[in-house]
Parts: C-alpha cells; structure tokens; sequence
C-alpha cells in the first residue's frame, strides 16, 4: 500500500498538478481566442530553459528562478501573439491553429540553437526524500504540488474578483455581447496571454526539477495537456485542474503492477494512457466532464 | 556515361524524394485544401505505410517481423489499406467534431506511432529500423535504378494528379469544397457531410501512406527517425501552403521548391564546421517556421491560388484561407 | 419637429451583399417610448442594430444628439449613452447575475453601488438571485438580468429587440410593466415588439416597417385605431 502510494499515488498527483498548469493555459486560450494552442507544449519548455541558466550558472534556487521564467514566457507569448496570432485574427481559427503549429517549431530551434541539444539538470546529485512512517516524499514535490496549488488559487481570485478576469469570462462566455457591453477584446487576449504564459513558464519549471531538462519535454507534454483540457470540457480552465491531475495519475497508476507483478502497462506508453482517456471523453462527451462546451 | 550518372546523382535524388514529398501534399490536399480537415499527424500516417510496406517486403531477419519478401506493388497497395484503416478509426472519432479536435486527435495517434515504432522491436526492429528495404527494378544498374524508381515516383504523381484534377471537378469536389465554405448550408441542402469528410480524410490519408512507403523504398531503409514529426508533418504542411492549398498543381510545385530549398541549403551548411553544421540545422528550422508564418500573413493563396471551377460570390475576396470558419461569432 | 434624440434617417444596409434596410427613418425623443413592429424579416431587429454600430450603413445617416454617429463602433456607441439589449443571447450564462450587472458598468470606472441598487429596485427578484449564474435563470429573469445590464452605464436611451419574445404570459407583463417604469425614471425606450397591440398601447409612437422601409408611423393610440394597421400586422 505504501509502495502504492509512495511510487505512483504521488508522483502522479505531482504529473498531474504539471498537466493541470498546462492545461488551464489552453482551455483559457480555447475560451478567447477558439484554437487549439500548439505552441503551448514548447513554451513549456522556453520556460524551464529560462529558468536554467538562472539557477546553474546564477547560483539561484529554482524557486527564485520560477518567477523570471514565468515573466520571461509571459513575454514571449504576448510577442508571438503580436507577430503571428493578431495578424491572423479576421481569419478562420484553424489558420491560426497552423501558424501555432509553427511557432511551436520556431519556439523548439530557438532553444535548441541557443542551449543546444543536449540535456540538463538543474540540481545534480540525489536528495533524500521525506520519510515519515514510511510515507516518502521528495521535497521538490511538495513544493511543486504546493506552489500549483498556490498558482491556481491566483488564478481563481483573478477570474472572480477582479474586473479584467470576470470581462475575461465574459469574453469567453459570449464574444458579441461582450464587444456589445464594450469589453476591449484585444486587451483581455492579451491578458489570457499573461495567465496562459505565466502557468506554462511554471509548468516547464517544474517539470524540469522533477525530470531532465530537453528541448522535448514541452511538446511531449502536448498530448496530455490537449487530453486534460478536452477531458475537463475545452474552454474551462477549472475543468481543466481536474482533467490535468485524472490523466497525471491514470498515467502514474497504469504502470502499477495491478494484475501479476509486472506493470500494467509498460511505461513508455503512458502518453497512450492520456491518449486512451481523450478518445473515451470524445466517445462518451465530448464537452467534457464539466459540460464544457463543444465547438 | 559514368560522369553523366555522377552529374545527374544529385537532380535525380532531388526529384524523387521531392516527389514523394508531392505524394504527401496530394494526400493532405484532398484533406485540408478541399475539405479543410487539419492533419497533424501526417507523421503517423507517413509511418504507418513505410513500416506496412517494409515489412511486407524485405526478406525474413530474426529480430522483426518479416520474411514476407512480397513484391513492392504489393506493399505499396498494403500501405495505403493500413493507412486508410488508421484513418477510418480517427476520422470516425473526431470528423463530428469541431477540426480542433481532429487536428489534437492526429497528433495523438502519431505520437503513440512513434511511440511503437521505438518500442516493439518484434515488430519493426525499434530504434535500429528496418535496412534492405528492395526496390523495384533491382535488376538495373545504381544508376539506371535510380532514374526509374524516379520515373515510377513521377507516374504515380501523374495518376494522382489527374485523378484529383477529375476528382475536384466532379460532383464528389463541389460537394466538398461546399462543405468547406459553408457546413451549414452544405448541410441544409442535404448532404451527408460526415460521410463526404471520412471520405476526404480517409483517401488523403491513403495517400499519405503511400507516400510512406515510397520514401521507405526510395532510401532503402526506415528507421523511427524518419517519423519525427518535424521532417515529415511540418515540412509537408509548409509545401502544401507554399505551392497553394486547394490548387494540385501547387501541391505538387510547393514540395518540388521546398526540398530544393531544404536539400541545397543542408549542402551548404553541411561544409561548415560541425558545431556550427549542428547550430545552423536549428536556424533553417526556424527560418521554414517563420516563412509558414509569412506565407500565411502576406500570400495566403501560396504561389499557385486555387482556382475555382465556377464563379464565386463577390465576398469570396476577403476569404482567404481554406477551412471551416471556427465559431468565432 | 423639434430634434429628436435619436434619428436614422434614409438608412440602406444589411449583412454581406445584399441590403436588408431600404431607407428606413427612425426618431427618438428624449421621454419617449418607441415601438417598431412589422411583418417578419421586415429589418425591424436590423434597424437597430443599425443605430447601434451592429450592422453596416451603406447609405444614409444616424444622429445621436445633434452628432452623427453613422458606422460607429458598438463600444463608443455604448459610451455616448445608448444602451443595446439583443434578443437572444443577451446575458453572460456563466457569469453571476451581479457579475452580468458588473460587466454591464465595465467601461465607466469608480463607484456603480447607486447604478447596482437602482437595478435591484426596479427588478427586485434579481436581488435574491444575485450570486446565481445567470444561465440557469428562468427566461423572464434572464431578461431582467440583460435590461438590468443595459441600465448599468445611466443611458439615456435603451435599444430592446422582442424583450417579451418567448416568455410566460405573466412575465411579459411584468416586463412590459418595468419597461414603462425606466421610462418615467427618464430613459427613452426604442423597441422592436411581436406582441404588437400590448407594446403600441404603451407606446408614445410606433413605426411600421415593411420590407425595409417605412409603412406607417403614428402615435401608438391612432396605430393600434387604424384599420388598415390592424388587419395588415395586428391580427384583425
């Protein structure tokens, strides 16, 4: 039971917290702008690569670096809307969807160009875990599951208390009547911008301290992501949290040895697990478990 | 004639492998520049028909499956049946849906693909990939082969042209390309639209795979490599929109001008010193990237606009890309 | 006649290519109640969504106060005191009832507790329902909730298109009844109405349009007396 808990109960509440940050970032694109967000796996990634040389060759903890690497996405995202998304904006949003499509490539030679190909840590060695009564827990993982936690309540007093984050749940609620009532349509992108950038540079962080960092870990994480934010009902970034921490520990679990004493599944197929769980959803409801909408 | 088989080695390669690329863009025309259906996992789809034809065709080796040793025509026809099946399995699944879900869809099942491609060695000999793949007309010599593995690539380019060209002017093509423009009024005067976009997906897909497994035959072996998504989905979707979506012609002309570009700029920079030959592959990505993006700004009909075979309503001028319109109202 | 608040005058456009408003005018005065009716797909919904920036203008001009507003966007239609309430789709469903409020005041800055509570007391169920989601409101409410969202910027005149459409016989009235009452707090009304005979008996004047243009205008007493009006667009 420990052993449960300890090697697949938590690391997939931990992948899962990391999907559900992704995740909140596409389903609140999908809600503004009506694309699907391609681009969304490697500004993951920018943001663990921004994050990098902060903490190895700066000597910061991660934790100080976690905020330069939100900001340093939340750049990039709102230049890249400027350059390639808003000039696109009269158009159909497939369009825009394949412009994503290549950002997500530009994005990827951009960092390997600048970091080259190889991969990195940002701390080496090992460190001992949490131990009590036999319940084992890497500190890094607190950490990662404690600061999502604290960047989804951010998050939620944004949408529900602040004028921008209602207008933006106007926006999203009804693009006519929202320009009817006055609501600046650009100005609210550009802030979805700020969330969607922002949780993407935490999530490539985190995902970093949890595992390698390489110019893939972004876009490997665009399936799961994509499965979260359809599996929570698209455009609904609170569907998105559950949808992100069902696939992390599906993914976790399905590599228990639930029958026999070999894994379930073998592990190099988990994203076939977030793959399984999205064509499920798209069978059975396709708006998601929340009743989100289908476009 | 040896010096002019040297000369030629180059233009030969060129032609064939932009050829194949030629296939790929049919394929993804009939999908996305007739019916506006987006495909991101050609990458999955090329795979499926490399692998399908690879193993149906090389002799029998201990680690894989194989040892089929069937003729090439053979294995070009069973990469398109298993393409098409992918297809069919996809395309029921999502064709209902809004063409975000297929786009997230696609990639799913090339990344799983890829995941088996790596994994099940049994299958298709993992990370090592499957060497001696035959070609046809083996009897030749390297050269004279070449020249007619080009020619075979040019005639199936050529059938698949014309059937299109008849295929787009047909009842079949205007439904479609109703369809595209306008779902609801396609839908309203009665036609079966899930059927007519499985169809369009499917046959894309097709010849998708065939496109595969002329690839696999043409360099004589695939490995997971090949598959990547970058190589393969991305570059085909650039030619597409260069050589102008909707337009056969254009998807024949934008890969024969990409992979030149492609091809003789790797040329250049593979004489550069390795750390910078590494480095500079990175920029030609970036470039290919921000030419898509240029070409979807400022010249979205690509070099050869489609042309439609009946008048179009005067409004049809600040349409300009092809696909179904998203809810954007 | 004096210069109205609102006037249209020789309006031409529609949606695309072809022209739904043939020369339509249109005049508001600044205590009136004005009712269009008229057959279906006559342009009475298009005229004034013309008026407020919706639809393009091909031909004619839109007044607002002596200034002329032609072709003005929604949002700086909104700011110059005209307030649009759609058919359909008219509030946010996901937001509450007081965050559709909210939304209605978002181009002003400062204080809107005088603007919340003038709503509350003139939809007094709206109170008690406040931290609902507007989508799950019944239609009558859900009605109230968007001419309580339109209320939200002090407007001086307020755009309703079929605000009665699809409701219960008692909610009709009882919006009929707080369309009056807006009135006499000193906001013009503008609106297109299916239940003619019960909107032209509240109505100061009325317009009757046919195919894009006008057919008959009158105060609402000699419209709902004229026979003609009445066997063409009233029933009999």
């Amino acid at each position: 039971m420990l052993e449960f808990v300890n090697f697949y109960l938590i690391p997939g509440i931990v992948l899962g917290s990391i999907y559900a940050l992704g995740a909140i970032g596409v389903s609140l694109i999908f809600g503004i702008l009506r694309f699907a967000h391609f681009a969304h796996g490697d500004m993951m990634t920018l943001g663990a690569y921004v994050a990098l040389p902060l903490v190895v060759g700066l000597g910061f903890t991660v934790y100080a670096a976690l905020p330069v690497a939100m900001a340093g996405v939340v750049l990039m995202a709102i230049l890249i809307d400027r350059l390639f998304y808003r000039p696109l904006r009269d158009r159909p949003t497939i369009i825009v969807l394949v412009a994503s499509f290549g950002v997500a490539l530009m994005l990827r030679a951009a960092i390997q160009f600048a970091w080259g190909p190889h991969s990195h840590v940002y701390e080496k060695g090992f460190r001992k875990p949490i131990v009590v009564e036999g319940l084992r827990i890497a500190e890094r993982h607190i950490w990662i599951v404690l600061l999502s936690v604290a960047l989804v309540v951010a998050l939620h007093l944004f949408l529900t208390r602040t004028k921008t984050g209602k207008a933006m749940r106007a926006l999203s609620d009804d693009p006519d009547l929202a320009r009817i009532t006055g609501i600046n349509t650009e100005r609210i992108v550009a802030w979805t911008w700020v969330l969607g950038g922002g949780l993407a540079g935490a999530a490539g962080v985190f995902l970093g301290m949890d595992t390698q960092i390489t110019t893939l870990i972004g876009w490997n994480m665009l399936l799961p992501v994509f499965a979260a934010a359809i599996l929570g009902g698209i455009g609904k970034p609170y569907g998105a949290i559950a949808g992100g921490l069902v696939i992390g520990i599906a993914e976790e679990l399905s590599a228990y040895p639930w029958i026999g004493t070999t894994p379930l599944l073998d592990p190099t197929y988990k994203s076939a697990v977030a793959f399984a769980i999205m064509v499920a959803m798209l069978l059975w409801r396709p708006s998601g478990l929340f009743k989100g909408r289908v476009y | 004639m040896a010096d002019l088989a040297t000369f030629l080695a180059y233009p030969v390669s060129l032609l064939t492998i932009g050829g194949i690329y030629a296939v790929m863009c049919l394929g993804l025309n009939v999908q996305w520049g007739f019916t506006g259906l987006f495909n991101a996992g050609i990458a999955g789809f090329f795979a499926v028909g490399a692998y399908t034809s690879a193993i149906l065709t090389t002799p029998a080796h201990p680690d894989y499956l194989g040892g089929f040793a069937l003729p090439v025509p053979v294995g070009l026809v069973a990469a398109m049946l298993t393409s098409g099946v992918v297809a069919v399995f996809i395309g029921w699944l999502t064709l209902t849906l809004r063409s975000d879900y297929l786009a997230i869809a696609t990639i799913g099942i090339a990344e799983i693909l890829r995941l088996i491609v790596k994994n099940e060695d049994w299958l298709t000999n993992g990370p090592r990939g499957i060497p001696g793949i035959p070609r046809p007309f083996e009897g030749l010599s390297p050269f004279q082969n070449n020249l007619a593995f080009l020619l075979l690539v040019l005639a199936i380019v050529a059938v698949i042209y014309v059937a299109m060209q008849r295929g787009l002017n047909s009842p079949w093509g205007r439904v479609m390309r109703a369809i595209r423009e306008n779902e609801l009024s396609a839908r309203a005067a009665g036609k079966n639209i899930m059927a007519r976009r499985l169809e369009a997906f499917v046959l894309g897909s097709m010849i998708m795979g065939l496109g595969g497994a002329l690839m696999a035959h043409s360099i004589r072996f695939i490995g997971p490599e090949a598959t990547e998504p970058l190589l393969v989905t991305f570059l085909v979707w650039v030619m597409l929109i260069a050589g102008g979506s909707g337009n056969n012609r254009g998807a024949i002309l934008g890969p024969m001008l990409i992979w030149a570009i492609w091809s003789l700029t790797e040329l250049v920079t593979r004489q550069l010193p390795s750390d910078w030959a590494l480095r500079s592959a990175y920029i030609r990505v970036f470039l290919i990237g921000l030419a898509l993006q240029i070409i979807l700004q400022r010249f979205s009909r690509g070099i050869l606009a489609e042309r439609p075979p009946e008048p179009v309503p005067l409004d049809d001028a600040d349409r300009e890309g092809p696909g179904k319109g998203g809810s954007v109202g | 006649m004096t210069a109205a608040l609102l006037r249209a005058s020789g309006v031409y456009g529609g949606y695309g290519g072809a022209d739904i408003l043939n020369g339509v005018d249109l005049a508001v005065n600044g205590d009136e109640i004005v009712v269009i009716i008229g057959p279906n797909g006559a342009g009475k919904s298009t005229a004034m969504k013309a008026v407020f920036g919706l639809v393009r203008i091909r031909e004619g001009a839109v007044a607002w106060d002596g200034r002329d507003i032609t072709n003005l966007s929604p949002d700086r239609v909104a700011r110059l005191g005209l307030a649009y309430v759609p058919q359909e789709r008219n509030v946010f469903p996901n937001l509450t009832v007081h965050e559709n409020l909210e939304m209605g005041a978002y181009i002003r800055s400062g204080d809107i507790s005088e603007q919340l509570a003038r709503v509350y007391e003139v939809f007094p169920p709206l109170r008690d329902k406040r931290r609902q989601a507007a989508g799950l409101l019944s239609g009558g409410q859900r009605q109230m909730v968007a001419m309580g969202r339109a209320m939200m910027l002090d407007p001086r005149l307020l755009l309703l298109d079929e605000p009665t459409a699809g409701l219960a016989p008692a909610f009709v009235e009882q919006i009929f009844e707080r369309i009056v009452e807006i009135n006499r707090a000193g906001i013009a009304i503008l609106m297109v109405e299916q239940n003619a005979r019960h909107a032209l008996a509240l109505a100061d004047r009325g317009y009757v349009l046919v195919n894009g243009q006008n057919s008959f205008t009158d105060t609402g007493p000699n419209l709902l007396a004229n026979r003609e009006v009445a066997e063409a667009f009233l029933g009999g």
